[in-house]
């Protein structure tokens, strides 16, 4: 496990952010650049390879991985569907939102289906309150969501699944 | 139409880019702060101004930028907070997704302000996107001379630097947010040292608001005795809400601060009033930690006056009857919805978000969420109502950041203005179960 070339020169251009000897400052990107290069989470050797980068010890990197709720510590799916439940949102039917996903997936939130193609989760706030109900699907959000929406979305991703694979 | 400073061109085409942005008056303020005037007259503006932090607290931003210490040869650094995360709040996203280079060009002027050379903008994790237009802006700054080594020739150097977050809502906290671009969990320091004094890597930091440092361009574009014309009394300038919940038009509105409650619920230049003619229940005006109030409170204060959407007007009546400008996130509850139910999910997202530091907080907001649940699903008694209430006192002022506040204060306006929607609940579990 190892970054390629280009993951390097984004590596090193995160840490030549921070002065000197303050290298550590770089952990958070550098966690969500391997979380990305390694398959969508982050293993103990994953952790492991970024501690060896930074000249940190493992475990200052683990501490700060199971605090942050963006990095994955388990597999996920291809997708992850991470829908808001918080009061804004819920104002604006998200409860109905995630019910109906999981529905379609056959899977609660925190599960992923069996062909590991979508993970299912529930989040807080993502700052899209006034677009409510919302997910976030990998690097963009997806507002004013409704089944319609979904099924389309859901669909989307089953058709760019069988492409690329 | 209410004047505007911050959003004005917010919708001219391509004002993303540099070269609009540019020949519709950008980066004057950069021209003229640099090439006319000190770090102590800009300092000087700011608190003219009357400018105050638009993060939540409302600290006024020139004192506490007048209180960096300045050791002799220690480096000192500005801070963007782009955390953004208090339920409701989303104006920060729009006026960097929408108009980026308006807070690059604050955080050059403040930067050279508070001789910092290295500035960091900490943007929360999720708004993945932003941080590649904000890196788009700051490039095309860096190629048009405004950023970067001895900038418009003044021999002024400046880089600044966007660090994501990673999904956690206390790194909103200025001590944890510098905890955590030090590379850290996000734990809260103690206060006293502010981080002006003692701030990342121990050097004197001064963080603020995006919108905060965006609205240093108004100030120096037009003075701050100007600025400090615009609104009433100590609330000066323009504000950014962002409104959400059950109303017709939600968004982002640029406001100064002199309407009242209800031109801005129901005018359709702003929220457009309650959708399907429903009546307005409550509102929480200023993010999730600000107290909810009841529609007769929110429109009018106790003693009858007209409230207004200002820090002074919105606090009128304290707690007992009144509630906060916060962040800027109004939240508008109609006459369907349920307070317990809301003040439920206000509760997980804080037992989800505190960092368990401190037990008041850690066990506290634990077991308000499962008294809520309780009582939301008709398994309350009705001296759980007192339960909570007595806990949410004991967590308020016994902890390290206001997180626990945060937390406290939402159940509390709860029960103190809709104890009968909680009693309902215990009195009527079968319909509460449904
Ligand atoms: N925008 C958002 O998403 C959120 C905003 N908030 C807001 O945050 C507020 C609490 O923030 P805090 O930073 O804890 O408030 P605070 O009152 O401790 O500090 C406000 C600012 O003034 C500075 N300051 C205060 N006294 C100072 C002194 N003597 N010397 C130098 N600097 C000084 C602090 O460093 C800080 O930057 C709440 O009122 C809430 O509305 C809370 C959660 C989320
Ligand atoms: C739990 C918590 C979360 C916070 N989150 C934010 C935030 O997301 N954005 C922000 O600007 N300030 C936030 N603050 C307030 C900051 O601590 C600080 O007061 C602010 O960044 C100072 O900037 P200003 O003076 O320009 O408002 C938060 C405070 C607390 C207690
Ligand atoms: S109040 Fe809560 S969030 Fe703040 S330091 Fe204490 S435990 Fe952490
Ligand atoms: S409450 Fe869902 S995005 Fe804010």
């Amino acid at each position: 496990m190892k970054f390629n070339e280009e993951q390097l020169t984004e590596f090193n251009r995160l840490v030549a952010r921070y002065p000197e000897g303050k290298q550590k400052s770089a952990l958070l990107p550098v966690l969500h650049l391997a979380q990305d290069s390694f398959g969508g989470w982050l293993s103990a050797e994953a952790m492991d390879y970024v501690a060896e980068l930074l000249q940190l010890n493992p475990i200052e990197v683990y501490e700060v991985a199971t605090f942050y709720s963006m990095y994955n510590l388990k597999p996920v799916g291809k997708y992850m569907f991470e829908v808001c439940q918080t009061g804004p949102c819920m104002l604006n039917g998200s409860d109905d939102i995630i019910a109906y996903i999981g529905e379609k997936l056959g899977i609660k939130p925190g599960e992923t289906t069996s062909d590991g193609l979508f993970t299912l989760k529930t989040v807080e706030c993502l700052g899209a309150c006034g677009y409510a109900p919302m997910m976030q699907m990998g690097k963009t959000y997806r507002e004013h969501l409704t089944k319609a929406k979904v099924d389309a979305i859901i669909e989307d991703c089953r058709k760019n699944a069988t492409i690329h694979n | 139409m209410s004047k505007k400073l911050l959003l004005e061109k917010a919708h001219v085409e391509g004002i993303r880019y540099y070269d609009v942005y540019r020949r519709e008056g950008g980066y004057r303020s950069v021209e003229k702060a640099l090439k006319t005037m000190g770090p102590e007259a800009i300092v000087e503006e700011v608190k003219k101004s009357g400018l105050r932090g638009r993060g939540g607290a409302g600290f006024p931003a020139g004192m506490k930028w007048s209180f960096i210490a300045k050791p002799e040869g220690v480096p000192r650094h500005l801070v963007c907070n782009a955390d953004e995360s208090e339920p409701g709040t989303f104006k920060d996203r729009y006026l960097m997704e929408f108009i980026p280079h308006l807070l690059i060009e604050g955080l050059i002027v403040s930067s050279f302000a508070l001789g910092s050379n290295d500035t960091y903008i900490y943007i929360r994790g999720e708004y993945a996107w932003i941080v590649d237009i904000l890196e788009q802006a700051i490039e095309e700054a860096k190629q048009n001379g405004f950023l970067g080594k001895n900038i418009l020739g003044t021999g002024f150097d400046c880089n600044i630097h966007v660090q994501r977050g990673a999904g956690a809502y206390i790194c909103g906290e200025e001590t944890a947010l510098i905890e955590s671009l030090e590379g850290k969990r996000g734990n809260p320091r103690i206060k006293p040292p502010f981080p002006a004094v003692q701030g990342l890597w121990m050097r004197p930091t001064v963080v603020n608001n995006v919108e905060t440092l965006a609205a240093v361009v108004p100030i120096i574009n037009m003075g701050g005795e100007e600025y400090a014309k615009i609104g009433v009394g100590r609330s000066t300038g323009t504000k950014l809400i962002s409104a959400c919940g059950n109303i017709n038009k939600p968004g982002v509105y640029e406001i100064d601060m002199t309407i009242s409650v209800e031109e801005f619920i129901y005018s359709d230049e702003y929220c457009g009033g309650i959708p399907n003619g429903k009546k307005l229940k409550a509102c929480i005006p200023g993010g999730s930690s600000v107290p909810i109030l009841p529609a007769n409170l929110l429109l009018k204060t106790a003693k009858g006056k007209t409230r207004y959407m200002n820090y002074e007007s919105l606090g009128d009546g304290g707690f007992a009857t009144g509630t906060m400008m916060g962040s800027g996130g109004f939240i508008v509850l109609d006459e369907d919805q349920c307070v317990v139910r809301h003040t439920l999910s206000l509760a997980r997202f804080y037992r989800h978000e505190s960092c368990g530091q401190c037990s008041p907080c850690r066990e506290g907001t634990g077991w308000m969420e499962k008294i809520l649940k309780n009582i939301e699903y008709g398994h309350g008694k009705l001296s759980d109502i007192d339960l909570l209430w007595d806990i949410q006192r004991k967590i308020e002022g016994n902890t390290i950041c206001p997180l626990g506040d945060a937390a406290a204060w939402p159940v509390a306006a709860a029960i103190r203005h809709f104890r009968d929607e909680f009693e309902w609940h215990v009195l009527h579990p079968e319909e509460a179960q449904k």
